[in-house]
């Protein structure tokens, strides 16, 4: 049976460049997966724990977290303290069965660069393999 | 504070296990300080469950809400606002505040969402670490202001003892031997003399050797 997983993409302002300056036709011919969902923060590092959990609660299959990288951070310390809380969330989806897998922080250059959709490609294929979060109770 | 850490989400789910609908009570006292009981823990706790619940295909509805405290009377009566909404609590509070909810609400069932772990501050962000015992006959003015009952690991009253190695307890080399700093500190507010009395064989009633114990003031009582 054919699967395609929800997948919330929640990236900071800078590290979301190309998907704020690229149409959707652009992004998609670029290799962005269509079933991944930007969510643009002001910095990942104003992302709470909760609002990724809320992300599963709402049906998500993964979740993947795009912010800079630690040491050039816009805002110092913020995509470090993003890594930090999806860690906690992926013990939290270890505990629970899901996998912690379903989570991951990836940390990109500002502006236009392949990895960035890399990233959405990676984790579409991980989540593809993995099968859908809950099963049938979705 | 009242230090506390959440316990894991799994046991928490085996208690609810049975619940159709859940309050998840928070307490916006000390384990909101630190960040394990506050109105922050208790979105992310209330989270955990639901998505714990749908991953075993189980319908539950879990509701959020919080105290001022949950160790007063007057807070207590206020979980009235949710009555009919809830067939058990999870409370985020202390240990002191899943006592009272019990002691207080006879048809309510709480269940503790927190392991309640010791009284302490915050090193640094992030990092909290045990200062008090609540052995109620404080010492500190004896030591300098550093607790030898719960901060040295056999709680002497007159150290340190052979195993305090280069200012480090025997029982682990990232722990502080008390006994030393006491001696440093005592020299360093000029109070070294002090260190030569010997300290009498302590009685431990006052501590939880003797019961639980209660606090009443006729000044405040009415």
């Amino acid at each position: 049976m054919s699967f395609t997983p929800d997948i919330q993409a929640f990236c900071c302002h800078y590290t979301s460049q190309q998907a704020i300056a690229e149409a959707a036709e652009q992004l998609k011919a670029d290799g962005m997966p269509e079933n991944v969902t930007l969510n643009r923060v002001v910095c990942t590092g104003k992302l709470q724990e909760v609002t990724i959990l809320k992300a599963f609660e709402n049906g998500a299959d993964g979740v993947f977290v795009v912010g800079c990288p630690e040491e050039t951070c816009h805002n110092r310390k913020g995509s470090a303290r993003a890594a930090k809380r999806v860690i906690a969330i992926k013990n939290s989806l270890e505990e629970l069965g899901l996998g912690s897998d379903r989570a991951e922080m990836f940390h990109t250059e500002r502006g236009f660069h392949p990895e960035f959709v890399t990233a959405a490609q990676t984790m579409n294929d991980r989540i593809t393999a993995m099968g859908p979060a809950f099963g049938d109770s979705k | 504070m009242i230090v506390a850490k959440r316990k894991p989400v799994n046991e928490i789910l085996e208690m609810v296990k049975d619940a159709k609908k859940v309050l998840v009570l928070g307490c916006r006292s000390c384990v909101s300080v630190c960040s394990a009981g506050g109105e922050r823990e208790v979105e992310i706790l209330a989270s955990l469950i639901r998505i714990g619940m749908k991953k075993a295909g189980k319908k539950i509805k879990v509701i959020e809400g919080s105290l001022v405290r949950q160790c007063d009377k007057e807070f207590i009566a206020s979980i009235d606002d949710w009555k009919g909404k809830y067939d058990a609590i999870v409370s985020t509070a202390c240990g002191v505040g899943v006592n009272f909810i019990a002691n207080l609400r006879e048809k309510d069932v709480v269940y503790p969402a927190l392991n309640t772990t010791f009284m302490g501050g915050s090193e640094e962000q992030g990092i909290w670490a045990e200062q008090c015992a609540g052995c109620g006959d404080c010492v500190l003015h004896l030591t300098g202001g550093l607790c030898p009952v719960v901060r040295c690991a056999k709680s002497l009253m007159n150290g340190p003892c052979g195993g305090s190695v280069g200012g480090h307890c025997e029982i682990h080399s990232s722990v502080d031997c008390v006994w030393q700093n006491i001696h440093d500190r005592m020299d360093a507010i000029g109070q070294s003399a002090g260190m030569d009395r010997i300290a009498p064989i302590r009685d431990w009633s006052t501590s939880t050797h003797g019961g639980p114990r209660t606090e009443v003031r006729d000044d405040l009582t009415v």
